[in-house]
């Protein structure tokens, strides 16, 4: 399952101004992986995610994909390591104007040379890959919330990407539909060997699908935990770690990590 | 402790707002040179450009604001000559009202008013789309897909402006003409009379600057309110303040504008 590193993160400290997020964290995503970054809210899970998919520059440190450096990357190399990943964003962003034809066509009529017969061979193969090619046509507005997610995606898909970018790909969603997205992700994993990087907080959703996670905390701005989920719950030394895995509410006191609501991931 | 102790002192505030207006400034500055970067590709390769968002965008700019640009121009026109005719009828003086109705529009009030009205119906409107893109992560998307949010949202709308404004301003000094006509009519002058004097003194060069105008003042307009829109940061508000600030940056830069315009047309005799 676990093949030669594909994202190397390095000493990365991620800021909005002088507010440090994340000080100096350093982790590997193997090739094939489904990759969990978790954590409490607020603990810079999405801002850890920007920075690896290239929307913010560092304070510090770097971001490698494939061996490419993207931080401070030029702009055609830039462009080069974007196309080699896929991001699904929380809400979906898909093109509300477009369709879902023509969301996922987007990155093929904008970095390929196929004519347009193919495309839309293209893009129905991604929809129904997903199980949407039956609204291939609807605008995302006419979609539920799980749908506009898997469609998204498939735009994510749509360059073959190696690797994927999910965040909280769980939030807003019932637990049917969230479990229904775990299986197509362990689908798309398992037959394509597609690397997923996912930002969760959805408990059963990690225990689901996650090969390996790092966990982050508040309070010290950086790793407190890494490995495999279920052996985190049983063995770490953290009562942080514990806590959060047994959903537990933390001691501030003691360690002061963001307590999970109790309603989270029953 | 008593919550005064993190108030910004008045000299705070000062630097604060002034590294702000600062920021907006370089933000501009570089906004506007991505925008001519763009322009300039677009005309290079015009093959490149997405002429059904271009299109849809005229649609919005312009088709859909005709009924606007023709009632405040018509109402404009007739105003303007009522309330001229109405001094000038003093002195026997109110068949110098369309040389003067002319004029006034075609260099001045035309163009300036027309972008006006682009400014707080298109201008706000680009601001509102690209504000809501921003805060539902489409230009997030965008960019990581490696595309450009300026070619792909702002270009087509400069582009639609650009080929729109003059229009719409030559639309509005129509309607300007007609509301001016009525007045003229109903005090007893023929419509040859009127159309002639309009014209009489009316150069090609004023036609030609009010165009000028009203094409400098649409990349102004549409180009703040896509920045505007880019600009947005997240929040309930965050769109309506985007749009509020797209309508008043839009009509601040166009008034600048029309100052330098003023002068410039002086000194080249325009």
């Amino acid at each position: 399952m676990r093949g030669e590193p594909v994202i190397n993160v390095r000493n990365l400290t991620c800021a909005y101004g002088d507010f440090v997020v994340v000080r100096d964290i350093s982790f590997e995503v193997n090739e094939g992986e489904v990759f969990v970054i978790l954590g409490g809210s607020g603990c810079g899970k999405s801002t850890v995610l920007k920075h690896m998919i290239g929307l913010y520059e560092p304070a510090e440190g770097s971001v490698s994909i494939h061996g490419r450096r993207l931080t401070g990357a030029g702009e055609r190399e830039r462009n080069e390591i974007l196309r080699s990943f896929g991001v699904m964003y929380q809400m979906g962003a898909l093109f509300g104007s477009m369709s879902l034809m023509q969301n996922v066509m987007l990155p093929l009529e904008e970095f390929t040379d196929l004519p347009r017969e193919a495309r839309e061979m293209v893009a129905v193969a991604k929809l129904a890959m997903v199980g949407l090619d039956k609204f291939a046509y609807n605008l995302p507005s006419t979609l539920s919330g799980g749908m506009q997610k898997r469609a998204a995606i498939a735009r994510a898909m749509a360059l073959d990407p190696g690797i994927l970018f999910l965040d909280e790909p769980s939030a807003g969603l019932d637990p049917v539909t969230s479990a229904e997205l775990d299986e197509l992700i362990r689908s798309l994993s398992r037959n394509l060997g597609i690397t997923f990087v996912i930002v969760s907080h959805e408990l059963a959703s990690i225990y689901s699908i996650a090969d390996r996670v790092i966990m982050l905390d508040k309070q010290t701005k950086g790793i407190v935990a890494e490995g495999d989920p279920r052996q985190l719950r049983e063995g770490s030394a953290s009562e942080t770690v514990r806590s959060f895995f047994n959903r537990e509410p933390a001691h501030h006191a003691d360690d002061g990590h963001c307590p999970v609501p109790a309603e989270e991931g029953a | 402790m008593d919550g005064r102790e993190g108030a910004p002192s008045f000299a705070e505030m000062v630097g604060r707002k002034t590294e702000a207006a600062y920021n907006d400034l370089v933000d501009s500055v570089a906004f506007a040179g991505e925008i001519v970067a763009n322009l300039a590709q677009s005309v290079r390769h015009p093959g490149r450009l997405r002429w059904k968002d271009i299109l849809l965008a005229c649609v919005r700019v312009g088709v859909d604001s005709l009924p606007i640009i023709f009632l405040i121009g018509f109402l404009m026109g007739l105003i303007l000559s009522f309330q001229s005719a109405v001094t000038l009828q003093r002195f026997g003086g109110e068949i110098f009202v369309p040389n003067m109705l002319g004029l006034v529009m075609f260099r001045e009030m035309g163009p300036l008013v027309t972008c006006i009205l682009l400014a707080a119906r298109s201008g706000s409107a680009f601001a509102a789309e690209i504000g809501t893109m921003k805060v539902n992560e489409e230009v997030d998307a965008l960019n990581t897909m490696g595309l450009s949010p300026t070619r792909f949202l702002v270009t087509p709308k400069i582009l639609a402006s650009i080929l729109m404004a003059p229009l719409m301003t030559m639309f509005f000094n129509f309607a300007a003409l007609v509301g001016g006509l009525i007045v003229m009519i109903s005090l007893g002058y023929p419509l040859v009379t009127y159309t002639s004097r309009v014209f009489q003194n009316l150069q090609y060069t004023d036609f030609y600057g009010g165009l000028i105008k009203a094409l400098v003042f649409s990349i102004l307009v549409a180009g703040i309110g896509c920045l505007r829109g880019l600009q947005t940061r997240s929040g309930a508000s965050a769109v309506g303040d985007s749009t509020t600030s797209a309508v008043v940056s839009g009509i601040i830069l166009i008034a600048f504008a029309d100052g330098i315009f003023a002068v410039a047309y002086y000194y080249l005799g325009i």
